[in-house]
């Protein structure tokens, strides 16, 4: 009997889960949630200065073969991520764990025939017109949830009572059991609604800050230490960049645009996402925001190239921008209190520029 | 009757205390030893300032920064709690408004605060290490049997300071080691430790920083003059060291408090029973290490967990 299971990154496993419920009609190990004892485990089998989303998704894979799985999937990228399958297939095995790894995307390149058989392999019965429209349902899928949780970040922190992360919540659960591509598009209008009707009360003038950054760290809550929480809290919209549809559909044609519009600072791509970063900050000092916070894992070499180009830009516009990287060894505290200072800071200039603007 | 008002920095290594009046003159300052004890080191605190403190005064708000903020500021309930940034630029500013740039060099950490038309525009703090901190010289005045008072009269003597690899605490403690041993005079070593805290500063946290002039320097390092020669030598400007330089945070908190909205404060805490339980969340695998804090065996306050589920007793 095959048992399937796969690396986690925000919410993202409820299209992952209805995906592989449909196509592969085999049994889904679903790992649990991320917690310490996660990065521990990845921790402890990593080599140490490799980037940290290695270190969620392998101690992610322990947790799951630990319940019983014995195939693991992984999906590859454009920089070292795309190396990760071969180590992590080694370091698993050396564990004497017994599974069979897949990986769809080899060598950087996305093949959709490639894809099809690995998926056929595990499904022999697998036939392409059901694989196509399950997964345009889950690129659907996808679409929506990125849609609302662009609202929520930008809401989140002037709502009156708790009531969006609910709404969200409840949204996915119900996605797990769509019939089709109409009952999806039915309950996703519902819930946009209901988020919608949720009571906010946004002050015209408030924070904005913008986030961006490497994309694990920037999708996983708990690789950033909730980030997103703590700045909510503050009252600040936020506005997030990379979430799984951009990465599958519109890096293609954007990242080429952001590579354009920056074309003053960068000429090549860097790998990975950032040239896309350094074209967001771009667009950010443009737009004028109030700040912009860039995140990474440690040791994720293509974020320490575009760094200093962000730190560039954003003296040019006079911007605030601030750092963080984070391992497994990150120390909560310190973060909480350069946070705390980057908001004073931004507070106090929008507050000064309002009395500079009134003379 | 007079309102005046208490800011309170507990730091690593010292607890600083001031109270300020309504035109923030300081009218009384303490400066102690936390010895890893901020309950009882702000205890002491607190006695010490209502010594001999004129019965006019009515203190109408208390600020709480430093590492120790929030678990101070609960048990004095303070109306303002605030990251040490924010206070050191306000009470710098409220010394020096023409001020562009703060060095600050403490116990355990260092940042650098860049003002524009006194605003904070830029700020940075050490991220990784500790040397080229206020713990790094003590240890290393410890070491080499000198008293830390002692430390920067000693380093002025010197005409020749040694190279010391400060990268890191460890390495440099080795580096030392090795140039004592090698005979090097003590005063060139110690100017060498002031010279590497110095370097090693403007090369981690003011990288990439443009400090301009008029310079403030504060922290617990600022009263080491060896360091300050240092800091004068290498970026050729004048160092402007205040005499109340480690107490810029407690003043800045002061004066943060005083904005906020008061209310009458007496300052009994000495027979509160103030205490804390560390305890090991088993819900779910991430067992968060939750700190109760406990006011008169009463729970008032829980923190240090990832999710918002409730604590009880």
């Amino acid at each position: 009997m095959n048992k399937i299971t796969f690396p986690l990154v925000g919410n993202y496993r409820t299209p992952i889960i209805y995906l592989f419920k449909h196509i592969l009609e085999c049994e889904i190990v679903e790992p649990p949630p991320i917690t310490k004892k996660t990065i521990e485990l990845g921790n402890a089998n990593s080599p140490e200065f490799v980037c940290t989303p290695f270190k969620y998704t392998l101690g992610t894979y322990i947790e799951a073969l630990e319940k019983g799985a014995n195939i693991v999937v992984q999906f590859g990228g454009g920089c070292r991520y795309g190396y990760y399958f071969e180590l992590q297939e080694q370091i698993l095995k050396d564990l004497g764990y017994e599974f069979k790894y897949v990986n769809f995307v080899t060598k950087g390149v996305t093949n959709l025939k490639e894809i099809y058989l690995k998926l056929k392999e595990i499904n022999p019965k697998l036939k392409v017109d059901k694989l196509i429209y399950y997964s345009f349902i889950t690129f659907k899928m996808l679409k929506y949830m990125d849609r609302c949780d662009d609202y929520i970040r930008q809401n989140i922190g002037f709502e009156e009572k708790k009531e969006l992360e609910n709404i969200n919540k409840e949204m996915l659960n119900k996605f797990l059991n769509v019939k089709g591509y109409l009952d999806l598009r039915r309950t996703y209008k519902k819930y946009y609604k209901k988020l919608k009707k949720v009571k906010i009360n946004k002050p015209k003038n408030c924070l904005k800050i913008g986030i961006i950054g490497e994309l694990y760290t920037v999708m996983e809550p708990f690789a950033n230490y909730y980030l997103e929480r703590e700045l909510a809290s503050y009252n600040i919209e936020i506005k997030r960049f990379t979430n799984a549809h951009y990465l599958l559909i519109e890096k293609r044609k954007k990242g080429l645009k952001y590579l354009k519009s920056a074309k003053k600072y960068i000429k090549y791509k860097m790998g990975a996402d950032s040239h896309d970063n350094i074209g967001r900050c771009k667009y950010l000092c443009k737009k004028k925001y109030d700040g912009i916070i860039h995140i990474k894992s440690s040791f994720c070499t293509p974020e320490i190239g575009s760094m200093a180009i962000i730190n560039k830009i954003c003296k040019e516009y006079d911007i605030p921008v601030i750092f963080f990287s984070f391992d497994a060894n990150t120390s909560e505290v310190g973060i909480k209190t350069r946070l705390e200072a980057f908001y004073d800071m931004i507070e106090m200039r929008k507050k000064n520029e309002k009395l500079l603007s009134r003379h | 009757m007079k309102n005046c008002y208490l800011g309170i920095d507990i730091g690593s290594i010292s607890t600083k205390g001031v109270i300020i009046d309504e035109n923030n003159n300081i009218i009384k300052s303490e400066y102690i030893w936390t010895e890893a004890n901020p309950i009882k080191a702000v205890k002491k605190l607190i006695e010490n300032l209502k010594n001999n403190l004129d019965k006019n005064i009515v203190i109408k708000g208390i600020g709480t920064t430093g590492s120790a903020r929030k678990l101070i500021g609960l048990l004095l309930d303070a109306n303002v709690i605030k990251n040490e940034i924010t206070a050191h630029a306000v009470g710098t500013l409220n010394f020096y408004p023409e001020c562009k740039t703060i060095l600050e060099i403490g116990g355990q950490d260092s940042k650098i605060i860049l003002i524009n038309n006194g605003i904070i525009t830029d700020y940075a703090m050490n991220t990784l290490c500790a040397a080229g901190t206020g713990a790094f010289l003590s240890s290393q005045a410890k070491r080499l049997k000198i008293k830390i008072e002692d430390f920067g009269k000693l380093a002025l003597k010197s005409n020749n300071p040694v190279k010391i690899a400060a990268r890191c605490t460890v390495f440099a403690e080795s580096d030392l080691v090795h140039k004592a041993q090698l005979g090097y005079k003590i005063e060139d070593i110690v100017a060498g430790l002031s010279k590497s805290i110095v370097l090693n500063y403007l090369n981690n946290v003011g990288k990439g920083k443009k400090i301009k002039p008029p310079i403030v320097f504060q922290g617990g390092v600022s009263k080491n003059i060896g360091v300050v020669k240092y800091f004068k030598e290498i970026l050729k400007e004048d160092i402007i060291v205040d005499s109340n330089s480690h107490l810029m945070g407690a003043i800045g908190i002061a004066i943060l408090a005083k904005n906020k909205n008061n209310k009458i404060y007496d300052l009994n805490i000495k027979d509160i029973k103030f205490e804390t339980k560390g305890m090991e969340c088993n819900k779910c695998p991430n067992n968060c290490e939750i700190l109760k804090i406990y006011k008169d065996e009463k729970l008032i306050d829980a923190f240090g967990s990832k999710c918002n589920r409730e604590i009880k007793n």
